[in-house]
């Protein structure tokens, strides 16, 4: 779940300096730029930088949330990693293979094993019913009739649209028709799942609704996952860790927590201005290391609990609630004036609320 | 005064028009002066396009071929053996599928020789029974759509058996059955690369719009020329006359599938080829099949057309019966063509439409039982045409197949009608007449022939200026000059005004229509609904009714052309008017606004664009018409069109005939076109 967790393990999205700039001689622009883009100089030329100079990793079973206002490039970045378009310039591995010099057998043997796509607009073919929808990337993969209807049902099954599977898309609700998507983009089982603001065409009750069977199936399925939205609330919600977009450039990439309590600059301040703070915080940012003298309630709460979760048991406490980790493990205490803080202190929590 | 011109573009115009009728009321018309007309410069210019297709056919890259017949290579053409070809594979098809429906002996001797099916008079295909063709029709119609569509197809193939129009029907059947599929996949197939490669876009946009607005006869001629006369050359010259609407509606719909379902199919592992056929053109459907309909209208247009140049079928017939003014047979034929185009234009949609159900788990039974009906029909038919052969004894077996005229028929009775009608109402509908070419028509085509060149330059150039810039005027300018240039600028003045005429009357027809229609839904789905039947006609159908009435004078010419260029005034019109968002209408109550400034003040500013692109349709239907009109008699571009079918040196002349029709029509639609986008842009419509 932690970044630090997965550190030891190879990443399975790396991007090296990506860049991503629309126009006809941006080839030329990229070259005579010598590594350092001007997005206002390119745009005199006529050309618009989509990607500025992104690097970063994705690690196995991580959920990456790329967030961003529109025209913050941020579907671009997602387009050059699945390849729907080629970055000007850079480095984008998949599992240790360069995907940029990948010839188009590689590219479509490696989304037709590895790679899932949810998009917007869901994306649904109109003229297919909702299980030869979701057949459709194993019968393009050469997978049986018999056996793709077989793997579709199942999928159906996943997302609980059991009972639909005759519908054509027209006919379903939004919520629907991007289940529909979002069990065709598995039926390939990929390990590497691409979501493309997923929710964002949705009404407030469902978008809350499908966030939830997104967390489910998540924490059924483990997938490594690359997710774009434009909704701040949504990435902290989601997110293992969140990648702040502004004119094509990264701000930030860090924990839901650390952007939160860190913002690195005035852009990402803005964001972080209005967030509730236990809704995004946990325990572990609050609490304070085990004093033997001190009292301890006999009340333990996870140091990976959301502060909103458990504020009201620790806020009946008189004594300091214990922290335990995965293990079990007493790690620390949590002091009810902490929470109280956070709760109602306002901005100045930042100071007292460094993660120990 | 100088400032509020500027602003104002309507002062602009009146200025113009002003400058016109001046310039038209001082230049005299003498001989020789450029003022009044331009010398014709072009002169040779259609001369030397026959003279290079002469040369393309019969002089360019000669190559050996042997000939069996003398046992020696000979010098041959190149251009020639590919048209030969052609030719011969298209009639093969033709005569294949006709020979399933009529019997024959061509195919056989295809495949052997016509010594040998002489001396095995076994050899015969026999014809399939009428029965059985009309009950296979029918079970087709219920497989793809339900009951509706199988009762209206068997009833229609039987009345073109009772009605003794089963031989030329067949015919024609044949040859539609081979010119639609063949420009649905030509012109898929151009679609295609026209989407994939910007450059074959932008060779092709140019070339569709020429090709949507030269008439018709022109295609003929061209292809008379390469490809001789019969079945085949019919075919072909459909072709190319049924294509441009299909590329063009398959680059469209190409282009508007959304550009994250491609992406979804991409990221689905689609190679290319799945991608187009999986994805895109069954997302692109729609407009797709809008094209297939298409295709197959223009094809049922062209069959009386395409028997100019030797199709056989109902067309020719149709021909025959209006040359001969027999009113009611050709009522009678031109019921059937209308009926054919309805049935076709049905099972088209009802196939594209249908959807495979996977999952029914059916028997061997279900799943082949229209094939079993269908089999059963053949043997009942076969049975029965047995069965006739006895009762009819040496007469026609009416249940095998009815001979050519020996049906049914109502002729009399309409001819009746027509002669009743003509002593009824003779002399109001004379008097109508009389009045309306003398007072109205004349004095119209006068005005037109009396305007200098210059003063018409002045005037379409002037407009072009005011609507679109220096860019407007030069294109309009560039395409009256090429006319004024041939020999042919009083033909090109007289189709002119037939064409201003008919888009004057059809355009306000079709708009108060259109807007009384609009204001009620009902009737405006009543409105579209007729449209959409009167559409599938073909063009030469309004003939009859007028010829009826008015006999061959321009008047008929006009009131066809007016019935015709009506509809898409009319539809769109409604489509304007309907498409103006329930906001406004809702703001316009608030504000209290009573029906007449609900009309004037919101409903027609805002479906304007929507009206003049209907009008812009109008001139084309128009102009399509007018020289169709030319089998009537006219004395217009048409005309020497058809006139230049039966000349020699008839194929640059009719290419360059053909030219002056379709500039007419860019020039005004360059014009309606730039005017309607600058509205629709002030409006921030689409």
């Amino acid at each position: 779940m932690s970044s630090d967790a997965s550190n030891s393990k190879d990443p399975v999205i790396r991007c090296e300096n990506v860049y991503k700039i629309f126009g006809n001689n941006a080839k030329r622009m990229m070259k005579e730029s010598g590594g350092k883009v001007d997005a206002a100089k390119f745009q005199e030329e006529g050309c618009i930088v989509g990607v500025n100079d992104a690097s970063f990793e994705v690690y196995p079973g991580e959920l990456l949330i790329i967030m961003g206002l529109s025209g913050s490039g941020k579907s671009t970045l997602l387009r050059c990693i699945s390849r729907l378009t080629d970055a000007t310039a850079g480095k984008i591995f998949i599992e240790g293979n360069d995907i940029l010099t990948m010839n188009n057998k590689q590219l479509i043997e490696l989304r037709r094993s590895k790679m899932g796509m949810v998009f917007q607009s869901f994306a649904l073919l109109p003229h297919k019913t909702v299980l030869e929808n979701i057949a459709f990337p194993l019968q393009v993969k050469g997978v049986s009739t018999d056996e793709s209807i077989k793997r579709a049902s199942e999928m159906i099954e996943l997302v609980s649209l059991t009972g639909r599977e005759n519908y054509f898309p027209r006919e379903l609700s939004g919520g629907q028709q991007q289940r529909v998507g979002i069990a065709r983009s598995l039926a390939i089982e990929p390990d590497i799942w691409f979501l493309d603001e997923p929710f964002s065409a949705l009404d407030p009750l469902i978008r809350k609704e499908m966030q939830d069977e997104f967390l489910r199936l998540q924490g059924v399925l483990s997938k490594t996952i690359l997710f774009v939205t434009h909704d701040f609330d949504e990435a902290l919600r989601l997110a293992d860790r969140i990648a702040i977009m502004k004119d094509g450039v990264i701000e930030q990439l860090d924990t839901p927590a650390n952007i939160v309590l860190n913002p690195a600059t005035e852009y990402v301040r803005k964001f972080t201005e209005e967030v509730p703070r236990e809704k995004v915080l946990k325990i572990e940012t609050v609490m304070d290391p085990v004093n033997a003298a001190d009292p301890v309630s006999d009340l333990k709460v996870s140091k990976d609990a959301i502060i909103e979760t458990v504020a009201e048991v620790v806020l009946n406490s008189s004594h300091p609630v214990s922290v335990v980790d995965d293990s079990g493990a007493i790690v620390g205490a949590v002091h009810p004036s902490k929470v109280v803080h956070v709760l109602f202190g306002g901005h100045s929590a930042e100071a007292s609320g460094q993660p120990s | 005064m100088m400032e509020s011109i500027q602003e104002r573009k309507y002062l602009q115009f009146l200025l113009l028009i002003g400058v016109f009728i001046l310039m038209c009321m001082f230049i005299p018309a003498t001989d020789g002066s450029w003022l009044w007309r331009l010398p014709p410069l072009l002169k040779e210019f259609p001369i030397w396009i026959t003279e290079s297709v002469d040369y393309i056919l019969f002089d360019w890259w000669l190559i050996d071929v042997y000939d069996p017949d003398i046992e020696e290579y000979e010098q041959k053409p190149v251009m020639r053996q590919i048209t030969r070809g052609i030719s011969g594979f298209i009639l093969f098809m033709i005569e294949f599928i006709r020979e399933i429906m009529l019997g024959g002996v061509k195919t056989i001797v295809t495949f052997t020789s016509w010594d040998w099916a002489t001396e095995n008079q076994w050899a015969r295909w026999p014809a399939l029974p009428w029965t059985v063709i009309a009950g296979g029709v029918a079970i087709l119609g219920y497989r793809l759509s339900g009951i509706g569509l199988a009762l209206f197809s068997g009833f229609t193939f039987l009345y073109i058996a009772v009605f003794g129009q089963w031989e030329p029907s067949m015919q024609t059947l044949s040859f539609v059955l081979i010119a639609a599929p063949m420009a649905i996949l030509l012109g898929l197939a151009l679609g295609i690369w026209g989407y994939k490669s910007k450059t074959v876009e932008t060779i092709l946009n140019p070339i569709l719009n020429i090709a949507q607005i030269v008439p018709h006869f022109s295609y003929l001629i061209p292809v008379m020329v390469f490809f001789g006369i019969g079945d085949h050359a019919g075919a072909i010259a459909t072709i190319i006359f049924a294509t441009p609407p299909m590329v063009r509606l398959t680059i469209l719909g190409l282009k508007k599938v959304p550009p994250e379902v491609a992406e979804a199919g991409r990221m689905n592992g689609c190679t290319d080829r799945q991608l187009m056929r999986r994805v895109l053109i069954p997302t692109a459907r729609r407009d797709i099949l809008l094209g297939v309909n298409q295709v197959i209208m223009q094809c049922l247009a062209m069959v009386v057309i395409a028997s100019l140049i030797g199709a056989k079928g109902l067309g020719s017939d149709l021909l025959i019966a209006l040359n001969r003014l027999r009113i009611g047979l050709a009522l009678e034929i031109g019921v059937c063509i209308v009926l054919i185009a309805i049935v076709l234009d049905r099972l088209s949609l009802a196939w594209a439409n249908k959807q495979t159900d996977y999952f029914a788990d059916q028997s061997f039974k279900e799943r082949h039982k229209h094939l079993m009906w269908f089999m059963g029909v053949f043997f009942v038919g076969v049975f029965l045409a047995w069965i006739g052969s006895f009762i009819f004894k040496d007469k026609i077996n009416y249940l095998y197949l009815i001979e050519h005229n020996k049906g049914i028929t109502t002729g009399p009775f309409w001819q009746a009608g027509v002669d009743w009608m003509w002593d009824t109402f003779f002399y109001s509908l004379k008097g109508f007449n009389e009045w309306f070419i003398v007072d109205v028509l004349i004095p119209v085509k006068n005005a037109f022939l009396g305007m200098p060149v210059i003063a018409t330059f002045t005037l379409a150039m002037g407009t072009g200026f005011i609507v679109g810039g220096i860019r407007s005027a030069l294109i309009v300018g560039g395409y009256l000059l090429f006319i004024a240039l041939t020999e042919w600028w009083d033909r090109a003045l007289i189709t002119s005004y037939l064409m201003f005429m008919a888009v004057l009357i059809s355009g306000f027809i079709g708009i108060v229509a259109g807007t009384l229609c609009a204001q009620n839904e009902k009737a405006a789905k009543v409105l579209l609904a007729w449209c959409d039947t009167f559409q599938t006609f073909p063009s030469f159908i309004y003939l009859i009714p007028v010829m009826m009435l008015f006999g061959v004078t321009d008047t008929s010419v006009l009131i066809a052309i007016v019935v015709y260029a009506t509809i898409p005034a009319a539809r769109y019109t409604v489509v304007g008017l309907q498409s103006v968002p329930q906001e406004l209408h809702d703001a316009g109550s608030m504000a209290g606004v009573n029906r007449l400034q609900r009309y004037f003040s919101i409903e027609l500013p805002m479906s304007f664009p929507h009206m003049a692109l209907g009008i812009n349709q109008t001139v084309v239907f128009a102009l399509a018409m007018v020289i169709i009109g030319a089998l009537i008699g006219t004395d217009d571009l048409g005309q020497l069109i058809l006139g230049s079918l039966s000349d020699k040196q008839g194929v640059g002349n009719g290419l360059v005939l053909g030219f002056c029709v379709a500039f007419i029509g860019l020039a005004i639609d360059q014009i309606l076109r730039t005017w309607a986008n600058q509205r629709k842009e002030a409006l921030g419509l689409d």
